[in-house]
Parts: structure tokens; sequence; C-alpha cells
């Protein structure tokens, strides 16, 4: 029997084992030593890893990402915390024109074996900026890779595989769900491949994509609809550049139907990419076009609303009658 | 220079602070060698130099030059798209370059071609770059210089990242000359302008990271004059940091080399940052595209003139009976010989095959990507043995 852990606790002790298995490994962010991060995912390591390894930066995020990659070049490996998802914009430059080329400038000599680590996803009540879903601008930029965890036993798991990969890594974590839901995590197991989607929930009708947040809305919608005899397949993608279309593509040959959820503004986001990859390579199996739920193609909206903005239940569920309407 | 105007409660009158703009740089200028080539002495930093010593910075430097007017005449012919030219900081980039030890690592932007130099990589490398062959191929581990980087200032940060790494491993301040190491950032005027240039001094700082900010202020940022990027001389920021900031002469190999040596030892003794501000001009163009007669007066260039930092350390070498006609012709031939290394290597430069494109973006290809990769490969197969 394993321990039963929250997302916040899985991160944290898979940072912790990564440290301990490779003395390469730093953190770095804002509030990540004493304090252990605004939300406690570093508690601790400062006091057993040392300043050295644990480092509290000033705050500025370009300077975090910049430093970074010049301690990657001294083979370092660092993990960055950017606080929130709105403040990563100061250290775009720095990540897309310096973390993703770095490699590819060099030919191959100068790799970049980096995590940046951006709490994600809107749903707590907070001011402006701090709850806003990047992952399209960076699954965009060749060179990078992005992950998206949404389940305390793939935080453990997955933070050590992408501080473990030899590619820079932006590391997205659904912090609505830090300290939700916990798990059992048996650390006994081998895990899947970093890099790879699951079905979070077999089902038969239609299949919807999620990932990071929006994976807990898809099990509870799923959990409604089977209620009323409707079966749905949810897959977690788990990892958005490179995206693992192999359970996507079979899961839609079977069901005919496909929904993508994601709380990033519709336009250009996730689901066109999927939309556009699903429909080439499913066009026969496809019995409805492949429809999008997320956020409005406003900014992110006063907190008092914002649980209109984000897509729930209601709005995943009606999308998905949409599909057997065509 | 900020204007006079003292307002009660707002600390002292900052023209009486900062002195009145001098446009020679003005008395905190550190200079060894007058630019008529006289040697004069400095109460800090003053060296014994070897006539070997002197006569080597000359060699490099007339070695640069004639790296960088081949690189221009190169883009003239057509040979290279673009080139950023160095004329009139020789004397900045040997003095620096040649303050290194081995282990020292460099962060340059794309001007530091006679940093390079000093660092023993063949300037034919240099022009892939700008030939657009590639982007940068040294390899940076293998001559402790880093990739030209284009992003204006964001080097300065991978700088201080670098150095901090110097410090996990313990290569600061052991006392053991062939262990400790330092880093020095390269970057210009306009830089001095980018957040990421500010923010690398706050991390060198708070950090006391083993870093040099080495900036050649050459007056222009493209057509921007240095007035557009700073109200006080540049050296005086780092006091707002907390660090030293010195002002060299940048025309005088000797004065440079006898600064950045020092503040690159403060670095390894664990001494922490310095700012260093070599004072220079930059004679030609901002690139090749560029065209300084819209922004800038020929009476500027021509008093500039007057302070070449080759011609003063020849007239010093020659006063002193340090070199003779011989050896400068020996110079000039070995120029010669560079120059049509240059000018062939370069037109030899093989352009990389298109599917080279997909090659480094990442350690573990997508399998997107690899079907991106071999779909194209396939489609240019399909043109083999036609006419296209």
């Amino acid at each position: 029997m394993g321990e039963k852990i929250t997302l916040a606790k899985g991160l944290n002790m898979g940072l912790r084992k990564a440290m301990e298995d490779d003395p390469k490994v730093l953190l770095m962010g804002e509030d990540v030593g004493k304090l252990g991060g605004v939300f406690r995912i570093t508690d601790g390591l400062q006091k057993d890893f040392g300043e050295d390894r644990v480092i509290d930066s000033p705050l500025a995020e370009s300077g975090i990402v910049g430093t970074a990659v010049g301690m990657a070049l001294r083979g370092y490996r660092p993990v960055v915390e950017i606080q929130f998802d709105g403040f990563v914009y100061p250290a775009y430059d720095q990540i897309v024109c310096q973390v993703a080329k770095m490699r590819y400038r060099s030919k191959g000599h100068s790799p970049m074996p980096m995590v940046i680590r951006i709490p994600f996803g809107g749903g707590i009540g907070a001011v402006e900026h701090h709850s806003e879903s990047p992952e399209a601008q960076f699954a965009h930029t060749p060179g990078l890779k992005v992950v998206a965890c949404s389940n305390p036993v793939d935080g453990y798991w997955m933070i050590q595989q992408a501080i473990a990969s030899d590619d820079p890594v932006i590391f997205l974590e659904p912090k609505r769900q830090y300290h939700a839901d916990k798990m059992e995590l048996d650390t006994a197991i081998t895990p899947p491949p970093l890099f790879t989607s699951r079905v979070a929930r077999p089902g038969t009708d239609v299949t919807v994509l999620a990932y990071g947040p929006t994976v807990r809305t898809a099990l509870t919608a799923a959990e409604a609809a089977a209620g009323e005899g409707r079966s749905i397949e949810v897959i977690d993608l788990r990892t958005l550049s490179p995206l693992d279309m192999g359970p996507v593509l079979d899961s839609v040959r079977r069901t005919g139907r496909c929904v993508v959820v994601h709380e990033a503004h519709v336009n250009l986001g996730m689901g066109a990419e999927l939309a556009a990859r699903v429909t080439e390579q499913c066009f026969y199996s496809l019995e409805a076009p492949v429809l999008r739920v997320g956020g409005f193609d406003t900014p992110y909206p006063a907190s008092r609303i914002e649980e209109d903005f984000l897509p729930d239940l209601d709005r995943l569920l009606d999308a998905v009658d949409r599909t057997f309407s065509f | 220079m900020p204007d006079s105007n003292p307002s009660p409660g707002f600390g002292p009158d900052l023209a009486e602070v900062f002195g009145p703009a001098h446009s020679d740089g003005g008395p905190e200028l550190v200079q060894l060698l007058t630019p008529e080539g006289e040697r004069v002495h400095h109460p800090e930093f003053d060296l014994d130099f070897s006539a070997e010593q002197i006569r080597g910075f000359y060699r490099d430097m007339v070695l640069t030059r004639r790296i960088d007017t081949e690189a221009t005449a190169l883009q003239r012919h057509g040979e290279l798209g673009i080139w950023a030219q160095l004329l009139g900081q020789e004397a900045a980039q040997i003095g620096a370059g040649r303050a290194l030890r081995p282990q020292d690592y460099v962060f340059p932007t794309y001007r530091e071609h006679g940093v390079a130099w000093c660092k023993g990589i063949d300037p034919l490398k240099l022009l892939g770059l700008f030939r657009g062959v590639d982007h940068g191929s040294w390899d940076p581990h293998e001559f402790n210089f880093g990739l030209y980087t284009i992003v204006i200032g964001a080097q300065c940060l991978h700088a201080t990242g670098y150095a901090m790494g110097m410090q996990r491993d313990g290569v600061v301040g052991t006392g053991d000359p062939d262990r400790d190491a330092a880093v020095i950032a390269h970057f210009g005027d306009g830089a001095s302008s980018q957040g990421d240039v500010n923010e690398s001094f706050i991390f060198a700082a708070s950090y006391n990271a083993p870093v040099v900010f080495f900036c050649q202020n050459n007056q222009w940022a493209i057509s921007e004059p240095i007035e557009r990027q700073t109200r006080i001389p540049l050296y005086q920021r780092a006091l707002g940091f907390g660090f030293p900031g010195i002002r060299v002469d940048g025309n005088d190999v000797l004065a440079t080399y006898a600064v950045t040596q020092a503040a690159l030892q403060r670095a390894r003794d664990g001494q922490g940052p310095t700012f260093v501000e070599a004072y220079t001009y930059r004679m030609g163009a901002h690139t090749t595209t560029d065209d300084p007669t819209r922004y800038r007066l020929s009476a500027d260039v021509e008093s500039w003139k007057l302070k070449d930092p080759i011609a003063r350390l020849e007239v010093y070498l020659r006063r002193n009976g340090l070199v003779d006609d011989g050896l400068v012709e020996d110079v000039k031939a070995e120029a010669d010989e560079l120059g049509a290394h240059l000018r062939e290597g370069c037109k030899a430069m093989p352009d990389p095959r298109a599917m080279d494109m997909f090659d480094h973006v990442y350690a573990e290809v997508p399998e997107e990507l690899a079907t991106q990769r071999d779909g194209f490969a396939d489609y240019l197969a399909s043109f083999e043995g036609s006419a296209h």
C-alpha cells in the first residue's frame, strides 16, 4: 500500500527524488527556499539540500531563466519555478530565443536540459495574471517540449522524467488541484514514458481530449453522461508537444466523435492542432467535426465570473451533445 | 550628463555629482598609452609589459583589423549576407581577450571577432553565421567561447548563470591560479538599456558571481548616440548595483588589458562582479547594411581617427625601438596570408544540405518531426533524375 498524496506532495517528492539521484539538479525561483514556494511545492528542500541547490532568486523572470541557461551550459540541470502563469512573459524571450534554440544553434554542442515549472489555469479566485493557460505559445515553439500533469501520481513521476530529459521541458501544473484530491502513490511501479498520452476512462461513444485541470472536468462529465447512457472515453493528453496521437487516433476511430476541452482560449489553442490532426488522420471515421470547448477569446475575466469563462461539466456535455446532432 | 536642477529634498545636484560631459572620456578614463603613443602611468592600473607582449598586441590588432576588412570586402562581393564590423575597437577586444586565462569563459555579442581570435578560433568559423550556412560553428566548450548572441544583451544572463555554476564547482577563490576561473560578458552601450543586462547586474551582485561585465561603449547603437541610452557615464551605473565600475580607454590596448586583467582576477578571487566600460568608437557602420552618413558627422569620425588604437601602438613601438620595418612587414605578410585564407575558405564553404535543417532540434526527436523530415526527404528524392 502506498502513501496517499496530493499533487503538491507528489511534485515535492518527485523533486526531492530527482535531487537525490543527480547532484547536478538545481532548483531556482522566487520564494522557493525558506517559504517552499507560494504553493509549497519546494517545501523543505532548501533545508535539506542547501542554498546552493535551492536558490531563492531576485524577482526577475527573465533573469531566472537566463541564468538557468548559463547554469545548463556549465553542466547543471536547472529546474526553475515561475510563480504564476501570467508572470512567464518577462522570460518569454529567454525561453523562446535561447532555451529553445540553443541546441539547434550549437549543432548539438550545447544541450539545454532545463525544466520550467509553471502553475497554470484558473478557478482559484485570484487577481489578474494568476489564472492563465499559456501552453499553446510554448507548444508552438520548436525546441521546447510541453507537458501537463493532471494528478498526484503523474506529478511525482512526470517531474522526475522531465528533469531527466535532455530537452528543455515546459512543465505545467494545474494549480487548482495542488491541494485537492489525494491519490495513492506506489513508488515501486514503472511509470509510462513522459511523452505519452493515456486513456483516463474508457468509453465507446465519444472521445474527450483533456489535459491538466480539465481532466477532472472531463472525468466528472463522463460520470454524469454514463448516468444518461452515454459512454465517454477520456484521454489525458499529458504531453502537448510533442503530441502523442496514437491513443487519440485509436479512440476516435472507435468512437467517431471527438471533443477537445482546455481552459486556454479556443482560438489557435491546442484544440485547433488536435482537430486538424484528427481530421487529417481519421477523416473517414468521423461522424461529426471535432468540437472545441475552452476559455472564450477574451482576456481572463475578473474572478467573480471566472466559472463562466472556464469550461465546466455543462459546457463540455453540451458540446458532446452537439457532436451527436450532425 | 544630467541637467543642473537641484530640488530641495531630492539629494545633491546630479550635474555636480557626475561632473561635466567629456567627449574624450573625462579624467576618470584609465589610460596607459595616449593617442600620440606616449606611455603614461596610472596609480592603480599599471603593469610592466614586456616588449614581446606589446609586439604580440600589435600583431593581434593588425590581424584582427584584417579579419574585419576582409570580411567587409567579402560582403561587398556577395559572399557574406552581412558583416558586423569592429573597425576601431581592436584594442578593446585584444586587451580584454589577452587578459583571459584558458579556464575563463567568454560570452560574446556578434562583434567579438578579436576576442574569438584570442581564444584561438579560426576566423573562418566566424563567417558561417554571416554567410548564412549556420548559426555558429564552433564548440563553445572546446574554446570556452560561447556562440555569437544576436538578441541584444541576452548573453549577460547566461554569463552570470555560468559564473554561478563555477561557484558551485569550487573553481572560485581557491587561490590556485590554474583552477580559479571567471566569466566575461561582452555587450555594447545599446545593450546597457536592456532589461536582461540590468537583471544580470542584479543577479551577479546578489550572488557575488565571478563575472566581468565588459561594455564596449562605441558611442553608437546603430543610429542612436550614447545620450539616448544614458544620462550618466555608463561605468557609474555599476555603483547603483553594488559593484565597482571603471572606465578605460578602449583604444588603448595596454590600459584595457591592465584593467580587464585586474577585474578578472577580482572575480577569480571570489570578490564578485566588475563593470568595465571600454570607451571607444565604432569607426565603421553598425553592419554592412547600415549607412552612418545619415546620422553622424564626418568631423566626429575624423577626430576619432586621431585616436586609432593600432597607429598609437605602432608609434610607441617605433619610438622605443621595439619594432623595425622587418617586423611590421612580417605582420603585414601574415595579415595577407590570413586574408587569403578567409577569401578562399569563405568561397569554399559548402552550403548546408536542405535536410540538415532537421538536425539538433531535440535530443529525442518527436515522431511528428521525424515524419515531416522523412516526408520531405521523400519529396526531394522524387525529383532525382528529373530535369528539376
